[in-house]
This record gives C-alpha cells, structure tokens and sequence, in this order.
C-alpha cells in the first residue's frame, strides 16, 4: 500500500535532477527504520516452546551484530537488532512480526525460524512490502521470486539435500531397499519428498519402510527395529541430533550396518555422533555446506579461528560444540553484507535487489567451495553441499561441491 | 473430582450466580455491575478508534481466546467436568473455517462460524458421551487424547488433501463491508466484538436460567442433583457440545484474524495455556475468561520483556504470585474486594441492625 | 510372528521408561491426591545434578546417592513452600501452581545446561541381552530396578507405620489428624519420596534417550497415560499400565496398516480410553465407595 510521502518525492527527485542534465550528488533515502545512525533489524525465534533448543542461533546472531556494531557498524550506522520471543507458534509470530514492522518500526525482518512460523507472515511480509530476508529454514517455497518477491530463502533446501541423497544411493547402491526416519512435520516430509523425487521410478520398489517420530516421542528404538526388520539395507537418517544418535546406536546395538545416510540437520559430532559413538558412526555419510566446529580438521583453518575468536570474545557463553552456532554468524554475516551492499540507499526496495545480488559471497564457515550467490530469479542463496563420510575421527569430506539446486 | 474437590469449587462459584438471583430492588450493587459492564462495551467501541492496528490485532485475540476459555469454563468452571483437550475443539473450529474459506466451497468467512460451531458441537457431543462414564483425571486422560490426536490427524496422509498437511492453509483477509471507512483490523475487531457480546451474553443466560442451575447442581451435588430428578447424562453431554461450540467459533475467528493454520498450532500446550487462562481468570465467572484471555496474550509477553533466556521461568513465576495473591482467579479477588468494600459500607449505613 | 515378538520386546524396554515415570506419578498421586505435572521436569533437573556431579568427577554412584538425598530434600522443600500456602485453594488452582513450576524448571534447565544432548552413564553397561539384540543390558537392569522399586514402596506401605501414616493422611485427612497424625507432614514425605523416585527415574531414563531439558515432556505424557491404565490407586497398576503402553504402542505402530505409524500415540491413547470405559477406574485401580 504506497502511500505518496515527502520521502517518495525525494526519492524521485534525483532522478527528475538527473533527466535536466545537472549533475547531483546521491540523497540519502530512508524507509522506516533507518536513520542517519542506527538501522533497525527485526526478527522473531523460539526462545521459548517446543523447538527452544534452536534459540542460541539468534543470540548468536545478536552476538554477531553487537561486534558489528564495536567495529563501526556499516556504513557508519548501528545496527539495533531486536527479536522477539515466538514461542514457535504461528499466531505469535504473525503477533510479534506486526509487532515489529507496526509499532517498532523495522526495516527488514530477518533470519526468521521454521516454515509454519514464516508462512503464517509471508502474505503479509509481501503485501506490506517489507523484506523477509534469509528465512532460516530449508523449504523449497521460499525461492519464489515471482509469487513472492519480498521473501528470500538461505539454506540449501530440504528437498535438494533428499535428491542428492537419492543419487548417492542410485550410484552407490542401486539395488538397496531403503528405510527412511523423518520427523513428522515440515522439514521431515520435505526430506522424504526430496528422496522420492530423486530416486524416481524406482521410489516405490526402492523404499521399503516410511517411518515417522514425533518430537515428544521418548526414544526411535522401535522405528529403527522396523526398518530392520522389513530387510533394509539403507537407512536414510533425517532425523534431528537426539533422535539419529538414538537411531545410531540403536542400529549399533541389533548390530544392523546399512548404508546410513544422515541428513545434515543431524549430523554434528559433538552433538550427535559422540553420544551416540564414535565407533558406531563408522561409515556414516552426509553432507555439509558449513564446516563442522567440533571437526578437528578445521584446527588451523583460518575461516575456524575467526570464529572461535568470535565466539571467545562476543559469545563466550554458546556451547562451542553446537553447529547451530556456526549457522547464527554465517546468516548475520549475510544479512550485514547486504545491508552494506545498500550504501545509503536504504529502502527496503534496495534491500531485495541487492540480497538477490549476491556475487560468490564467501564466508569463514562456509566449507571451501561453497559461496552465496542469488540472482533476480534465483532466491536460493547457499545451493551447494559436499558429501562426508566418518571414519572414526572426523568428517572425511570426499568428491566435489555438488550443486543442490533443484531442476528448473 | 472428589466430595471434597467439588465443595471447593462450588464454595467458590456459589457466590456469582446466586448474588445476582437475589435481585434487590433496586440494588445499588447490581446497578454498579450493569454501568461496569455498560462502560466496559463502550470503551471496546472506542478503542480500535484510537489505538495503533497492531494493536487492534492483539486486542482482537484477546477477545478470541476469552471466548475459547469461556468454553472451557462452561465445561470445567460451571459443569465441573475438567477437559485437557479444548485445543481440540479450537483447531477443528479454525480448519472448519480454513477449508470452507480456501476451498472450493469458498465461504464467506462470516458463514464459517455457525458452521464451525456446529461441527464442533457435534464433536463434543460425541466426545461428552462416553466422558460420562469418566471422572477426574481419568476424563483428564481422554480429553487429553483428543488434544493429542488432532495435530497427528491434521498432518496424517489419510487427511492431507483436506487439511493440507503440514503446510497449513493460508486464509485471505476479510475486507470490510463496502462503504465504511475503517480498515480490515478495525473490522474484524468489530466483528469479533459483536460476536464476543452475543455469545457472553448468551452464556450468562444460560448460566442464570433452570438449565443453567442444573448444569451447576451436577458439578456441585451430582448425586444430589439426580435424586432431585435432574437428568445428569442430558445436561453433561449437551454441556460438553456447548462448550465445544464455545471454543469453536473462537477457533473459527482465530483462523480468520491470523490467515493461517497449521496443525502444530493446535498442540495440547494451547490446552493448558486455556486451562491456566481460566483458572487465573477465575473459575465460574464469565468475565473472568475475558480476564483469562488477557494473561493468555499478553503474559508471555511480559515474560519475555524481561528475560528472553529464561522467560519460561519468568512466567512461571508470574504465574506463581497469582495463584498465591488471587487464590480464586482475579474474579474471586474482585469479589472478595467488593464484598469487602460492601461490608464496610453496611456496617457503617446500618448501625444497629 | 517374528516381527511381533520384537515389537513386543522392544515395547516392554520402552515401556520400562514409562512404567518407572508411572510409578513417580502414581507415588505423589497417592500421598496428595492430584497429580504433579511438574514431576516429569523435576526429574530432569535431578538427572542435570547428577551429570554435573559426574561432570566434577564424583563417582557414579556417589552422584547417584547425593541425587537422589538432594531430590527428597528438594521435593519436601518445594511441598513446604510451594503448596503450602495453595493447599486450600481450589483444587484447579493448586494445578496452575504445578504448571508455573513446570515451566520454571524447564526453562532454567535450558539456561543453565543448554540444550545439546548429553550422554548419562549407566552402570548396567550397554551389551545387548544374553547377546540378543532385542534388550539390552541397561534396559533390563530398569526393569529389575523399577521392580524392586515397586516391592520396596509395597512393604513400605504396607508395613510400615510411617507408610500407613502417610496413606491414612492422603486417604481422610481429618481423620488422621484427630488420631495424632501430622498430615502436613505426611505431605511433605509423599512429595520428597515421588521427587526422589523421579530421580531415580530420570539417571535410568537418560542412558536411553539422551539427557536434555525436553527429556522428560514426551516420557511424563507416556507415564501419566499408563498409570491412568493401570489405574491410580495402584503402584503395581501403573507399572503394569506403563508396560502395556510401551507394548501397545510399539503394536499399534507396526501392525496397523496405513496410518499406524503416523498416529501411533492416538491409536494408543484410543486403547486406554476404550479400556476405561470398561473399567473406569484403570485396570487394577479400586472404584472409590463413598458414602452419600
């Protein structure tokens, strides 16, 4: 809903200059939630509620903001990040987003969690016209520039990781029977969705037991003792950190060694394949596009001493094992990239045209390879991944970056 | 519930219906109570007239989740029936309106209510017939899984079609009627407000009336009440299908002012968040619900103003000094205040009497 | 067939879980007649103590001892403090305080630990069974436990003085007063005793699924629905009652084609509520008399 402000007229002003001919310098233009000195960031997270144990990403990205903002801010603004509690619910997130965009006056959201809490606000986000930017979530939908052009998506999608799984089995495997663990909600039945895609005709013969969990599910054991039985020799595990190092185990203990694939949501080895043995994960294959901060591989690597130095000095608090807080910088370090990219154009306008700019961006976490690039149709900023498999020690990663972006 | 469970709760109760049966001539009291209530309606006219939209939306789900609790209190509050499992009935009442609206159907979201509500009346009836077999935390078990069924059967294969699996389904937002020059959140505030008046004006009818009386004489006295020749079975299960009409509509309204659904919305945590509404509300008051839609919305809120870390805890605290402060809910605390304001008064007009 | 006999297996190790929460349940059910949400964070937080003691170097059961002492105290402290003043409140009241402390625990856990899983020690070792691979050492070592549980809080019930003070104080209050009982007191006991019980359930729970602040949110639900099955007036009912949910589960996940797996917890909750109907009291729970 444009409404024709003073700002409007300023904004067009230059370019009416311009047609005369006189030169003129670049007037700052403004929407809400920019000033001279400060530049309002807006986003909503679980601190709260089912799917908390995800918060330490925003306070690690509020974390990466405060040391922007030590080093000078960008641009010479500060950045005044402001997140609200949502519990994971979608009517409070739509609550706390009007919260933000209403009454606090941001300019962007960002960085928001999970596909029903961003769905429930993506109508809005658009018909408002206010940037919804990196959503932190791997659903295929968000890479809708011409449906939706005012939500970006970030990682690379659910969907994509299924399908290069499904080709890893097809060239690895290709007479596998195939038992897949999800978790029954979104991101799960993405994972499955993806698997199923890839493998093609030979889905329905190829896979054998579909088996779901719930998050208030006490243990997998018996999902796990399934899959077994039906004769499986594959075993997609897309389940989150506590439930794949239950099923790990678990395959360990009926002394079941398939071709385990685990799905990068899981697959940490602080977080995962320490509780559920180091011996156990032998063999383990999956796929990363951040580098593992557990992952002693990572000792000397100039991109991991930036962050642990982060982490030391701004974050001392975040568990230092948990890949959560390598994702929280990488997403702030985007979302700061694109704000500088605004200069002092800051409309939200802007934003979207330079967030789907994105040249080949390389950050410090991301594995060497992999850089954020978008395009005008292209809203799927990290699409590339690499396969690892464990020996024992650590992620051995093997072959080439592999691109996860899904067919046109 | 116990003997002993239910002498409570009716100690408590007793006082609100049977203060406006005896109907002084009169009465100051009862004209004081009927200016609050005048001033109170015309003070939520006013608002959306004043306050910021986003406001409006909050002031919008306060109203919405006051009538959910009002449901649950003509349950568990009038009927003494406890029931885990009203999220249930808000989320069948908010897909009812999501699939009429974004189906082929294609409703106009003011028909979704009735139908929601029948829906869910239906469902509660079928729900409060074999409940009469159960008591307490028993009941508690079923109820409870229905809470626990809904979110697994919105997301099931057999139902995705319909419901739209874990994608939900979104809803666009009602415009206002053409011609008034107020926006969609000031609308549907209205909207909201009209069918909040009708509905709570409705249930107090209810309450004062025989059956009203009845349902009451089954939580307090059910054996009592069925030697009295009060058909205990009728009035439980109609009061379950009432009640879930209650939480349905409120469901239905939800899905509207939020645009969206999904199954995960409908876990029973929103269960014990109407459970806690009810009860710092106030058990067997009709305002008090209102009240308990307030702590509903805005509590969390304040929890997290103050830690966002620890805003569970702070909550929890929160929660803590109100059951310790307002034992009764905040309807018993402005009772007990204004009985106690009235017995001072009386004993200084009355003298020797 | 084969398949049926390992479900059947894996349902009862899976039902040890809810059958030692069962127990807990049933425990402060008894002593104060309603039940304790929170019992289920409680026993997370005791779990937490445990592995930070262990963390510091105390020996396994050196930690599992100061646990389980400290977790009494804590119970009968929160009693005092908490509930003491609620006591007379309306009983739906006295639920809202539960809740609060639910959401107090739950939320400084996570504050406190973080939420990456942790592993907990065992001192049952991990092997499988007499080289079965359908129970293993640990999970069998719970059962034995959450029995011998079940045979000493017997014998205390019903042989002890103290026992029977406390049941006739839970069962008619004014009675055991007038006979010199202290019924506070009584109180206080049954919740150290379910706190403490809950301890013990959560350091066998944890080697299982991993110790973290929602550990215990899915294991509370599973337990409360068997000790309702087994009915609530009986500790043998409600580890029977977590049994049978543990089995009934793991059935109704395998053997029901097409939506079994999704809606394994409805189809379980359905079976108890169809048994209820039956016997509203829980299978082996006693039909209250009360005199009119």
């Amino acid at each position: 809903m444009k409404q024709i402000t003073r700002r409007t007229i300023l904004a067009t002003a230059p370019a009416a200059i311009a047609l005369t001919g006189l030169p003129v310098r670049a007037e700052k233009q403004y929407d809400p939630g920019v000033t001279d000195s400060e530049i309002k960031v807006g986003n909503t997270a679980p601190y709260s509620g089912p799917a908390s144990n995800y918060s330490t990403i925003w306070k690690c990205e509020a974390a990466y903001f405060k040391m922007i903002n030590a080093q000078g801010g960008i641009n010479g603004r500060q950045i005044n990040f402001i997140s609200y509690d949502d519990a994971y619910s979608p009517p409070k997130t739509v609550e706390m987003t009007r919260k933000l965009v209403e009454q606090d006056q941001v300019f962007v959201i960002a960085g928001g969690a999970g596909t029903p809490t961003n769905t429930a606000i993506w109508k809005y986000m658009n018909q408002h016209e206010v940037p919804q930017l990196f959503v932190a979530t791997g659903a295929t939908k968000w890479d809708d520039p011409k449906g939706h052009p005012w939500t970006i998506g970030f990682q690379p999608n659910y969907q994509s990781e299924g399908r290069i799984y499904a080709t890893y089995i097809l060239q690895n495997k290709p007479d596998g029977k195939i038992g897949v663990l999800y978790q029954n909600d979104d991101f799960g039945k993405d994972y499955l969705k993806g698997v199923k895609d890839g493998l093609g005709a030979k889905a329905a013969s190829m896979i054998k037991v579909e088996a779901t969990y719930e998050t208030t599910d006490p243990t997998v054991d018996s999902q796990v003792v399934n899959i077994k039985a039906a004769g499986c020799d594959v075993f997609i595990n897309t389940a989150i950190n506590k439930f794949a190092a239950q099923a790990i185990r678990k395959a360990a203990e009926i002394e079941w060694r398939p071709l385990h694939i685990l799905s990068g949501i899981g697959n940490s080895l602080a977080g995962t394949l320490k509780p559920a043995g180091l011996e156990a994960s032998k063999g383990l294959v999956t796929d990363f596009f951040l580098k593992d901060p557990t992952d002693p591989q990572w000792k000397d690597d100039a991109g991991y001493k930036w962050w642990l130095g982060f982490m030391n000095e701004w974050y001392p608090e975040g568990d230092k094992n948990d890949a959560l807080n390598v994702f929280g910088p990488t997403a702030a370090a985007t979302i700061a990239q694109v704000l500088k990219a605004c200069g002092d154009e800051l409309t939200r306008a802007n934003v979207m045209k330079q967030a789907a700019n994105l040249h080949e961006l390389s950050l410090p976490m991301l594995l060497p390879g992999i850089t954020i690039s978008t395009g005008p149709t292209d809203f799927a900023p990290i699409k590339q991944v690499q396969l690892a498999r464990f020996d024992g020690e650590r992620w051995q990663l093997f072959g080439s970056v592999i691109s996860s972006a899904l067919p046109a | 519930m116990t003997m002993q469970e239910h002498e409570a709760v009716a100690l408590d109760t007793a006082a609100v219906p049977s203060e406006a049966a005896i109907a002084r001539p009169l009465g100051l009291w009862l004209d004081r109570r009927r200016l609050l209530i005048g001033a109170a309606v015309i003070a939520g006219l006013m608002a959306p007239l004043v306050v910021a939209n986003f406001t409006i939306f909050q002031l919008t789900m306060v109203m919405i989740y006051g009538l959910a609790i009002l449901g649950l209190n003509l349950l568990t509050g009038f009927n003494g029936q406890f029931s885990l499992g009203h999220s249930a009935f808000y989320g069948i009442g908010a897909y009812t309106a999501a699939i009429l609206m974004s189906g082929s159907a294609e409703l106009s979201y003011y028909w979704t209510l009735p139908c929601a509500g029948a829906v869910c009346f239906v469902v509660g009836i079928l729900l409060g017939l074999p409940a009469l077999r159960l008591q307490g935390l028993y009941l508690a078990l079923a109820t409870f899984a229905l809470a626990v069924a809904l979110p697994q059967l919105l997301k099931s294969h057999v139902l995705e079609g319909l419901t739209g699996g874990v994608q939900g389904i979104v809803i666009d937002k009602p415009d206002p009627p053409l011609g008034l020059p107020i926006n969609a959140d000031q609308w549907l505030y209205y909207f909201t407000l009209a069918v909040l008046l009708v509905m709570f004006a409705a249930a107090a009818g209810l309450v004062r009336s025989r059956t009203g009386r009845a349902i009451m004489a089954i939580r307090d006295h059910p054996i009592a009440a069925s030697a009295m020749g009060i058909n205990t079975a009728r009035y439980k299960t109609l009061t379950f299908g009432v009640s879930a009409l209650y939480t349905g509509v409120a469901g239905a309204l939800g899905a509207i002012v939020v645009q969206f659904v999904a199954p995960d919305s409908f876990s029973f945590l929103l269960s014990v968040n109407f459970l806690v509404g009810l009860i710092v509300g106030g058990i067997g008051s009709i305002p008090g619900s209102l009240f308990g839609g307030v702590f509903v919305l805005f509590v969390p809120n304040i929890a997290e103003k103050v830690s966002t870390g620890l805003s569970g805890a702070v909550y929890g605290i929160i929660l803590l000094l109100l059951i310790f402060l307002m034992p009764s809910g905040a309807a018993g605390f402005v009772r007990r205040t204004a009985a106690w304001l009235a017995r001072l008064r009386h004993t200084s007009t009355r003298g020797g009497a | 067939m084969e398949q049926l006999l390992q479900q059947v297996v894996a349902g009862l190790a899976t039902g040890a879980i809810y059958a030692t929460m069962a127990l807990a349940v049933v425990m402060v059910y008894q002593a104060i007649d309603h039940l304790n949400f929170a019992q289920g964070e409680l026993a997370t937080f005791s779990t937490f103590l445990a592995w930070q003691m262990i963390e510091w170097g105390w020996s396994y059961w050196a930690a599992f001892a100061m646990t389980v002492a400290i977790s009494f105290v804590i119970g009968i402290a929160i009693d005092r403090v908490l509930f003491r003043p609620v006591r007379n409140a309306p009983i739906l009241s006295q639920l809202v305080a539960f809740i609060a402390l639910f959401s107090i625990l739950n939320s400084s856990d996570g504050e406190i630990w973080n939420f990456t899983i942790k592993t907990f020690p065992t001192p049952f070792g991990t092997k499988p069974l007499f080289g079965s691979g359908l129970i293993s050492t640990h999970q069998a070592g719970m059962v034995a436990v959450t029995l011998v549980m079940l045979a000493l809080l017997y014998l205390f019930f019903r042989g002890s003085r103290l026992g029977l003070a406390m049941r006739a104080a839970a069962a008619n209050p004014e009675a055991a007063r007038l006979v010199g009982i202290r019924v506070g007191w009584m109180i206080a006991l049954g919740w150290g005793l379910s706190t403490a019980i809950g301890a013990v359930a959560g350091m066998l729970i944890a080697p299982i699924v991993f110790l973290d602040p929602n550990m215990m949110l899915g294991v509370l639900l599973y337990g409360f629905a068997g000790a309702v099955l087994g009915g609530l007036s009986s500790p043998g009912g409600a580890v029977f009652g977590g049994f049978a949910v543990g089995i009934i589960e793991n059935l109704a996940g395998t053997f029901i084609p097409f939506v079994g797996q999704e809606l394994k917890l409805t189809v379980a909750l359905i079976v108890i509520v169809a048994v209820l109907m039956v016997r509203p009291a829980g299978i082996f729970g006693q039909v209250a008399v009360s005199r009119v």
